[in-house]
């Protein structure tokens, strides 16, 4: 059983007024921002469950706009996140929708990139703030951005791990866990690499340059 | 330096000849691999937060989106000021502290979860009015917040702190315990008079349902943060006078657990039993998640 902190138990400091309705939606929201790496035009938040029910009442969808503007969750700014993302010429807009069998205070957020790329990310919002990212653009995965958090979409190919995880290994970073998942043999895959070591620029760099690695997000909420 | 129990925090406590915080202390400075002072430096940027919003709550104009609260605190602070308090000054300040907070939070302000969002103005309506009335300084606060982490996680460890697993004794009660062990350190008291306290403090709400209209975390959790830091104080009082409680903390503990395990699903913040569910409940709800 973990060993609760005492900022577990006194904290998080965060923008009212429910640790699940907003600060857990804002760090899903915070987390789709890292994905798309600005440059964001629209943003749409599909909520289900109890978001969809009270998301007004909670602040929820100022929280996910204030996420998506990259703000952490005891960030002020988030009670007026729709004015700066007007200033900024970002579109939100919002639909109450049924996810399926996933958790009641779960989110899809679709970004529309201005060269018209998309991203998708769904995230659940599962107590005290904590939250959980359960699929990327079409992916299922799952990952809290508890941890320094590597996100690596790659070509199922041999190779592509063992480089990457080698790479960590020389720049003396600890894995914690390490998760695999994949679209169908041979093709899109996507590692998750939670670690205890922060992760710099240069490590980041230096997996891009890995054969079949077709990317490098650090999706840390932290 | 671990331990999950209170009873193994107590027997730590008296064999090192120490206080409940700085048992916290040195526990977070092994658990986290910082220091002393890093930590330190943590809890007083809560410490700070706690205090701005109660300040925030007793002078601006703060209100809900829903428009359910906002401008209790500052009545009470503008009778105090003008009339006899009731139940006498630190009551009166612990009462409008405590509902200044939750103000705040349902306002899309800045706080502090202690140990939720919606139980946020118990602990620091505590340390705040007796940082007053007994002239302490920040530090002391800051060991009161490092004690009632200490009780909140005993709490979350073996029971829970969440009004939807346990109700509002889970949130409430929780927060007011955590509040009570502080206090009573705070004041001079020893270990076990602290534990007494929380004891006592959660044993006075077991059984209290988390009924939030239309869902949101405003009424009646607000009077109920009142309630809290009021128990909290009467709890704190008892225990340093000497009374304890009959029943240890870690069976109180158990026993709220096993009382919101009972609790229906509709008593357990689904917002479908309680005072959400009476006909006023309901048209609020209407009105406010229909817009």
């Amino acid at each position: 059983m973990k060993d609760y902190s005492i900022f577990d138990v006194v904290g998080p400091n965060m923008i009212g007024p429910s640790s699940s309705h907003t600060a857990g939606a804002c760090k899903i929201g915070k987390i789709a921002y890292k994905l798309a790496r600005g440059d964001i035009k629209s943003v749409t938040f599909m909520l289900h469950g109890s978001f969809a029910k009270t998301y007004r009442g909670h602040g929820t969808d100022k929280a996910l706009v204030g996420g998506i503007l990259g703000f952490d969750a005891d960030d002020e700014r988030i009670k007026h996140s729709f004015i700066i993302a007007e200033e900024k010429g970002i579109k939100a807009e919002f639909h109450e929708v049924d996810l399926g069998e996933v958790h009641p205070n779960t989110v899809k957020i679709i970004i529309t990139k201005n060269d018209q790329s998309k991203t998708e990310i769904t995230g659940s919002s599962i107590g005290g703030g904590n939250i959980k990212i359960i699929e990327i653009d079409g992916v299922q995965l799952e990952f809290t951005g508890e941890y320094p958090t590597l996100l690596v979409p790659h070509k199922d190919m041999p190779g592509a791990i063992a480089k990457t995880t080698a790479i960590l290994s020389q720049h003396k970073i600890n894995i914690a866990f390490m998760r695999v998942y994949r679209h169908d043999k041979g093709n899109n895959a996507f590692m998750i690499i939670e670690t205890d070591n922060p992760i710099y620029t240069e490590v980041i760099n230096d997996i891009k340059a890995v054969e079949n690695v077709i990317n490098v997000y650090l999706v840390t909420i932290i | 330096m671990n331990f999950t129990k209170g009873s193994e925090l107590i027997n730590i406590c008296k064999e090192k000849n120490l206080k409940i915080s700085e048992v916290m202390l040195a526990r977070e400075v092994n658990l986290s691999n910082s220091t002393e002072e890093e930590i330190l430096n943590k809890i007083s940027i809560s410490l700070e937060i706690m205090k701005s919003s109660i300040e925030k709550g007793l002078t601006e104009d703060v209100r809900s989106i829903s428009g359910l609260t906002g401008g209790d605190a500052k009545k009470i602070k503008a009778r105090r000021e003008k009339e006899k308090p009731v139940c006498g000054f630190l009551m009166s300040k612990a009462i409008s502290y405590s509902m200044a907070v939750l103000e705040v939070n349902a306002a899309m302000g800045k706080i502090v979860a202690a140990p939720t969002a919606g139980s946020s103005g118990i602990l620091p309506a505590a340390l705040f009015v007796l940082a007053e009335e007994y002239s302490l300084t920040d530090n002391q606060l800051i060991d009161g917040i490092l004690t009632a982490s200490g009780i909140g996680m005993i709490i979350s460890r073996n029971a829970t702190v969440a009004g939807a697993e346990g109700g509002c004794q889970a949130e409430t009660g929780s927060a007011a315990a955590m509040a009570a062990a502080a206090i009573v350190e705070l004041m001079g008291g020893s270990p076990q008079a602290a534990l007494h306290a929380a004891s006592i403090s959660m044993k006075n709400v077991l059984g209290l349902v988390c009924d939030p209209i239309a869902g949101l975390v405003e009424a009646p959790c607000e009077k109920r943060n009142a309630i809290g830091v009021s128990n909290a104080l009467i709890s704190a009082e008892m225990a340093l006078a000497g009374v304890e409680s009959i029943i240890p903390f870690d069976e109180v503990v158990d026993a709220m657990l096993k009382v919101g395990r009972s609790l229906p699903f509709q008593l357990r913040e689904s917002a479908l039993g309680g005072l959400a569910a009476t006909p006023t409940g309901i048209r609020i709800s209407k009105e406010i998640l229909g817009k």
